[in-house]
């Protein structure tokens, strides 16, 4: 089974916006084998399924358990993305500069950490962890992290700022289980600590301002595509001391495709 | 505090009627209670009147997580407004942007809760009987304990979030949060594993989550201004 390709089935934006009408949402839930559970879904819950973070909005356990174990599939191939590449990274000889080491030794134990306990806890769940995918961290030849220490710098930022809003855009997928959620907050603040680390040693703020990266390639673009929003909620972070601070002050969420699209040019 | 309230006239304009009624409201309580001590002696239900209580379900986290940010913008605003001797330009700066975050999330809050109820904490008085403003490392400890709790509380109150969009506002706060603790910690110990160490983040690579009545009373001394939260058993 391709982990990818499922999610890329169940968390598509389109499946729950208000691009399809609610006729087709409903036909889209069916093929899913949920036609019970359709009965006790309320009218008003067409916006609920527009929010970003979508909510599991059905009774049925096995619903809700699959949103939620395909959540923490996601979570996982990041999980294995990251790990692989700070563990290639600290093994390959002259790429790290002996002043850096200890901080991304401590960033590999914490990813090593995370890809254990999250297929302890899908296995916990019933269900069987995804396999590593196999990485190529070059993308098709447009990166040399392990050669030149300026790009492991820029691919670690990218991962990490993808990490933190990927993990955020699953929080309403989670939510159905308290001790679940709890610990991927847990995990999701982690890698904020890393992120904002890493931007430090790039002579970046640790927070994003703005939609800009900071000194970024235009590769990496989709991963901070967004987090300019000043709009919370209907409330205007810009107004008190303009968007640069109003933007950094809240991270912005990717859903699951869009992270997916990321992961997915660093696998072959 | 005067340079407090300005700031939150600033970023919501729209509510200082809001807050005037809620000192008079405050007041009128006040007198209603002293009636009653004047008339019978049940002091119990004068502080049980008078004392806010956080609320209930969601209502309940938001006005937390407001009483939290109000405290980290309340601890900012003093240090951007009294630098400590021989601060960087680099530290004004990260200090002046922490200002800012916490200044605009503490507002944010005042908004989002006057939106959906009546009963919005009033702005709280806080105190730092153990900080010296004018000396860098105070400063710094006090922010990295304020930022490694900020994450803490969040972590372990989202679970008590029952709609999914205040999970994800609440989750777009505390990774910035965690971003600060992060440059905090490595302010104090450059070049080492700090920003991340393992006095925060567990074997299994899992931050801090606290209950709420752990934070408050962590936060305790700070806070000046009490509140009930008896949802959570606190007060």
């Amino acid at each position: 089974m391709n982990i990818l390709k499922l999610l890329d089935k169940l968390s598509d934006d389109k499946f729950f916006s208000t691009e399809a009408s609610r006729l087709d949402t409903l036909t889209g839930i069916s093929k899913f084998g949920k036609k019970a559970a359709i009965a006790s879904i309320p009218l008003g819950l067409g916006a609920l399924m527009t929010t970003p973070a979508k909510a599991a909005p059905f009774n049925g356990d096995n619903t809700f358990k699959n949103t939620l174990t395909d959540a923490l599939q996601l979570a996982l191939v990041l999980e294995y993305l990251e790990n692989e590449y700070y563990a290639i990274g600290l093994s390959t000889a002259g790429l790290i500069p002996n002043a850096d080491r200890t901080v991304f030794m401590q960033i590999s134990k914490h990813e090593s950490a995370h890809v254990t306990f999250l297929k302890n806890t899908l296995t916990s769940l019933g269900v069987t962890p995804g396999a590593k995918p196999t990485f190529d961290f070059t993308a098709g030849g447009n990166f040399m992290p392990f050669v030149d220490y300026n790009q492991f710098l820029v691919l670690a930022q990218a991962f990490e700022d993808t990490g933190v809003r990927a993990y955020k855009g699953q929080a309403g997928n989670v939510m159905s289980n308290k001790t679940v959620l709890q610990a991927a907050l847990q995990i999701h603040s982690v890698e904020a600590r890393h992120a904002s680390q890493v931007r430090r040693m790039r002579a970046n703020k640790g927070w994003i301002e703005l939609s800009d990266g900071g000194n970024m390639p235009s590769a990496t673009d989709p991963v901070y595509a967004g987090e300019g929003n000043t709009n919370q909620a209907g409330f205007n972070t810009a107004t008190a001391f303009g968007a640069a601070a109003g933007s950094a002050a809240y991270d912005e969420i990717l859903t699951g495709s869009e992270a997916q699209t990321i992961a997915s040019l660093f696998i072959v | 505090m005067k340079k407090t309230i300005n700031v939150s006239n600033q970023g919501a304009t729209l509510d200082t009627g809001r807050r005037n009624f809620l000192k008079l409201s405050g007041v009128g309580l006040a007198m209603a209670g002293l009636t009653l001590i004047g008339c019978d002696d049940n002091e119990f239900d004068f502080m049980e009147s008078s004392v806010f209580d956080l609320g209930k379900g969601d209502v309940g986290v938001l006005n937390y997580a407001y009483a939290l940010e109000q405290l980290e913008a309340d601890f900012y605003t003093k240090v951007v407004n009294n630098f400590y001797s021989g601060i960087s330009n680099a530290e004004k700066q990260i200090f002046t942007d922490l200002y800012h975050h916490e200044v605009i999330h503490r507002d944010f809050f005042k908004a989002a809760i006057s939106g959906a109820t009546s009963n919005v904490l009033p702005t709280l008085e806080f105190q730092y009987p153990n900080v010296n403003f004018n000396d860098r490392n105070s400063v710094l400890a006090t922010a990295k304990a304020l930022e490694d709790t900020g994450v803490a509380a969040y972590n372990g109150a989202g679970k008590y979030i029952t709609n999914s969009d205040y999970l994800v506002i609440a989750g777009k706060i505390v990774s910035v949060e965690a971003r600060h603790a992060s440059a905090i910690r490595n302010l104090i110990n450059p070049g080492s594993a700090a920003f991340s160490g393992d006095d925060v983040i567990d074997a299994n690579g899992l931050d801090l989550a606290k209950e709420p009545k752990d934070i408050v009373m962590a936060a305790g001394g700070f806070i000046k201004t009490p509140f009930t939260w008896k949802e959570q058993g606190i007060g």
